[in-house]
């Protein structure tokens, strides 16, 4: 059984008159220490998917049907009580913006001390040892003196290094991480990465990144998931779907980045745009976008067909050509 | 006609529709609004009228007082024998005026004020914040009772009552305007350094214009807000001043000095001067008061998208 | 390389630009900002001139000082010849036509409480007074059609739209007036990739229909690449390296393009092999003595830590770089 497992993921937003579907069924797993990315563009509901896995969801967000099961146990069920014993113990979250977990009036190192002591019955000089360490796993500078620093001393990249030594404190076996570097510059974004990549590798972490970043995931994890308005598309392993992706919107996504395309020629792209939530076309919901849409895309939402490692959610799969990549085209 | 089809099938007046409170007090604010309006149609009797009055008919009981009252009074008369229905609703006229122009008044000094201070900002906001901190200081009330006290010693009540009104909607309206100029001075700050402001400028638009056409619009929806708060505001403090006898006179009273006039026989047992119009005063601003709260909630693009 | 003489479009000469300071009635003084320091480029006409750095590398601030928003604190920037920096509202009206921009955030650039057809028509009613009205909304869906919109938008509000159809709504506010030269403050990174790809469409097909000079501010190399014909690295307000496109990519000489370059995450899973730089980044409010890239520079030396290098011929490339000057790379 796997470490985490996502069953029928069904998530709703009742606003005023109308209920925002933003989940339709999503259904993954994770196994332990394994490094899974989803991808999609902003509406396609990968937030949503990774904060539902916490019983995060902003108000009035609400789990509408299905499961998520960690352990084996149903944490969607959870109460409030239980639930605070699996958030940043168990399972921790990376956020976009660090300032998001940091406080800004309290130093680094009461903020650590105090996480570890929610979870754990230690005193404050063992608590200051492991913050100490944490902070030295990241790679921050002289740690010692960066625990009495508050949060605006600190460059954003730093931020991002205190968050992820925050969220390894308890030694979880998971990680959500929602578009951790999204937010910082290329140079600085490399190197956290790179850090992300090598920790959850070195103490066997599971780690789920959230990013619209094709490039980012694939440097990152070993199986990636592709959702578009709130289904899942594409799913498989890293490598295959990047080098060989069957679903038109994957390719699509791909094709459409500028290295994917000649210098100075016009890029392949997409048309139209991700539809709203109150405005999901029936039947495959990328169809008025994809080239190969006909009248059975409009009938009935496709499912996923192929193997284990790599599958779509496309009736025409058999009809679309193979995928020419880069290296071909230059 | 599509606009207005538009706007009743909007995620507004949905919201509206569902808020009991909003709906209550919109109905009972548009009631009062419009009783006072057409005050000289409803009204039984014409109070400004002195031959229709008889002294004979002063202090008499509502007419559900089965001993006392009289048919032809309803909510009783005052101590003058003006029947008192129609001199709230005379009255009501009167402060809601009042409240109004105050307003209108308010708006438009503070708005101008906020707008030149916010986009021009340097020396010339910081003198305009810092006299809008000065009258603010002084409480409104302090400020009218001054001006009234000063205006009413210096030429006579006689002109005094003539010129009651005005010198009411000027002095309210001088007295609030750092409410409008701090709060659009604020939006005009936020909208500013935003970029269609710059696209504007790139474009080649005049300061003016920018402000005028660009900024301005944008600053209205806390304008629109404040406002009905305001407008309850100025009827308290015209209703305040009249109560200290510094308002309207007793020949063309307002609802404060109708209360004020009939405070004095509280005591001999005719309650009804006093208490009626207190009790419409309280309706009023409390149905104005929540219907802003809630134009405020629906107004906040930040309450509104949750 | 091609040997004509051009006589460039845009020239920007040493501009300095420093915010904050002074302090002055009834207000306190705030600790200075130098965001742009000597800054020299030359755009020539059908160029794609790219300025491309990180967070606080002051790119926008020049893109906005070229544009007329913020005047140079000093140094002079010149429009085919004639000095436009430090013009007044109606003395720049002429060049106001010639020039415009694009800004970043589709959400922010258009007035919300106008209509798409009131936002198109501004500026044909403040620099063309004498068109009438068939004029104006021929124009208007000319040009919205030459973007790829529908021009019975018109009537609508920018909340409406999607981020990509509002920045192309942008696009063609920025053509009603048919200009030379457009500035376009990083244009597509608020959007979606699959809508990225859209915007620079457009934006590649307006320059080759009309002739179009841009200056294009970005972050994203890999748009630098597809997009751009010369290309300046910016760096805490100072050019480091500046070049034809194709002879960066191939030759990037100077330590902090490197470092860019190799930071570029690639789709083909290619290893995170980037060149690691030490230190933190400098602010602009503190910057670092001599060569302000030296606190993460690999090469640094005492002459970096004290002289400010300018920019130097380096074959294809130019450089602002002492190590690379001496051949210590």
């Amino acid at each position: 059984m796997a470490l985490l497992e996502v069953n029928k993921l069904e998530v709703q937003f009742p606003l005023g008159r109308k209920t925002l579907q933003a989940i339709h069924g999503i259904s993954f797993a994770l196994e332990e220490g394994e490094r899974l990315g989803i991808v999609g563009e902003s509406g396609a509901g990968k937030s949503v998917a990774a904060f539902s896995i916490l019983n995060l969801l902003s108000k009035p967000g609400r789990i509408s049907a299905g499961e998520v099961v960690f352990e084996g146990q149903v944490i969607s069920e959870f109460s409030r009580a239980q639930m605070r014993h699996i958030r940043g113990n168990r399972i921790s979250m990376i956020f976009q913006d660090p300032m998001m977990t940091l406080n800004p009036v309290l130093t680094i190192g009461t903020q650590m001390s105090e996480c570890l002591k929610t979870h754990r019955n230690i005193s404050n000089s063992e608590a200051r040892e492991i913050s100490i360490s944490k902070l030295r796993d990241v790679m921050i500078p002289s740690p010692e003196n960066r625990m009495d620093s508050y949060p605006h001393e600190l460059s954003g990249g730093m931020r991002q290094r205190v968050v992820i030594a925050i969220a390894l404190l308890s030694d979880p076996s998971i990680i959500i991480a929602d578009e951790p570097t999204t937010a910082l510059d290329v140079t600085i974004q490399a190197e956290i990465m790179a850090l992300m990549l090598e920790l959850c590798k070195n103490n066997n972490v599971g780690l789920v990144l959230i990013t619209h970043d094709l490039a980012v995931v694939s440097q990152v994890t070993e199986r990636i998931i592709v959702m578009y308005a709130g289904r899942i598309v594409e799913e498989g392993l890293t490598h295959d779907v990047i080098t060989n992706p069957k679903h038109p919107y994957t390719r699509g996504l791909i094709k459409a980045l500028p290295q994917e395309n000649l210098p100075g020629t016009r890029l392949n792209q997409i048309r139209g745009s991700m539809p709203a939530l109150d405005a999901i076309p029936a039947g495959c919901s990328f169809n008025p976008r994809c080239d190969f849409a006909d009248g059975e895309c409009h009938k009935d939402v496709p499912a996923l067909v192929g193997s284990e490692t790599h599958r779509a959610a496309c009736v025409h799969i058999d009809r679309i050509p193979a995928f020419q990549n880069a290296g071909d085209a230059k | 006609m599509s606009k207005l089809r538009i706007f009743l099938g909007s995620d507004f007046v949905y919201r509206f529709k569902k808020d009991k409170v909003a709906v209550v007090s919109f109905s009972i604010v548009i009631l009062l609004v419009l009783s006072a309006v057409f005050a000289p149609a409803i009204a039984p009797y014409d109070p400004y009228d002195l031959k229709s009055i008889d002294i004979m008919d002063s202090e008499l009981p509502p007419s559900w007082n089965e001993e006392e009252g009289d048919d032809r009074f309803f909510l009783g008369t005052d101590p003058q024998g003006r029947d008192m229905l129609s001199t709230i609703l005379y009255g009501m006229r009167i402060s809601l005026l009042i409240g109004f122009f105050a307003v209108i008044l308010q708006l438009f000094i503070g708005v101008s004020i906020g707008l030149i201070s916010g986009y021009v900002g340097g020396r010339v906001d910081a003198f305009f914040m810092r006299l809008a901190d000065i009258q603010l200081s002084l409480s409104t009330l302090m400020v009218a009772i001054i001006a009234l006290a000063v205006f009413q010693a210096s030429f006579g009540s006689e002109l005094y009552s003539e010129l009651a009104i005005f010198m009411l909607i000027l002095v309210i309206g001088i007295a609030e305007w750092p409410q409008y100029a701090r709060t659009v001075r604020a939006s005009v700050l936020a909208e500013k350094h935003k970029e269609y402001v710059d696209a504007a400028r790139v474009i080649g638009m005049s300061q003016k214009r920018i402000m005028l056409r660009h900024i301005l619009p944008n600053t209205l929806s806390p304008v629109l807000v404040i406002s009905t708060i305001q407008v309850a505001n100025a009827i308290i403090s015209e209703a305040a001043l009249s109560f200290l006898g510094l308002g309207m006179p007793v020949n063309k009273p307002s609802l404060g000095s109708l209360i004020s006039s009939g405070f004095e026989f509280i005591f001999s047992g005719s309650w009804w001067i006093t208490v009626i119009p207190s009790l419409v005063l309280i309706a009023l601003i409390l149905s104005i008061n929540l219907l802003g709260d809630w134009l405020r909630d629906a107004l906040n693009p930040k309450l509104y998208k949750d | 390389m091609i040997l004509v003489s051009k006589t460039p479009l845009v020239e920007i000469e040493n501009i300095e630009m420093r915010f904050g300071g002074g302090g002055g009635f009834l207000s306190s003084a705030q600790p200075v900002v130098k965001a742009l320091n000597g800054v020299s480029i030359n755009i020539n006409k059908g160029d794609a001139f790219c300025l491309v750095g990180e967070s606080g590398c002051g790119k926008s601030t020049l893109a906005r000082t070229v544009i007329g928003l913020n005047p140079p604190s000093a140094g002079q920037i010149k429009y085919n010849g004639q000095r436009i920096d430090g013009l007044k509202t109606k003395e720049r009206q002429p060049f106001t036509k010639k020039m415009q921009m694009i800004f970043q955030n589709p959400y922010a650039s258009l007035n919300p409480r106008m209509t798409v057809y009131q936002t198109l028509e501004e500026p044909l009613r403040i620099h063309h007074p004498n068109m009438n009205r068939t004029e104006i909304r021929a124009k208007v869906e000319d040009v919205m059609l030459s973007v790829g919109n529908d021009p019975t938008w018109g009537e609508r509000y920018p909340h409406e739209f999607s981020g990509g159809q509002r920045q192309r709504i942008s696009i063609a506010r920025a053509l009603m007036l048919d200009p030379e030269f457009i500035v376009a403050d990083e244009p597509i990174s608020a959007l979606d990739v699959s809508i990225q790809a859209q915007v620079l469409n457009v934006m590649m097909d307006a320059q080759k229909d009309r002739d179009l000079t841009y200056l294009f501010i970005t972050h994203d190399l890999s748009v630098v690449e597809h997009f751009g014909s010369r290309v300046a690295v910016m760096y805490l307000g100072t050019v480091c390296e500046l070049a034809d496109t194709n002879d960066l990519f191939a030759t990037p000489r100077h330590p902090y393009t490197q470092a860019l370059l190799s930071a570029i995450p690639k789709i083909d899973g290619s290893g995170v092999g980037h060149v690691k730089m030490t230190g933190e980044v400098p602010t602009a409010m503190d910057l670092p003595s001599g060569c302000v890239f030296h606190p993460r520079c690999p090469y640094a030396n005492d002459r970096c830590r004290k002289e400010v290098p300018v920019l130097q011929d380096n074959g294809d490339t130019k450089t602002a770089c002492f190590a690379v000057e001496e051949g210590r790379m």
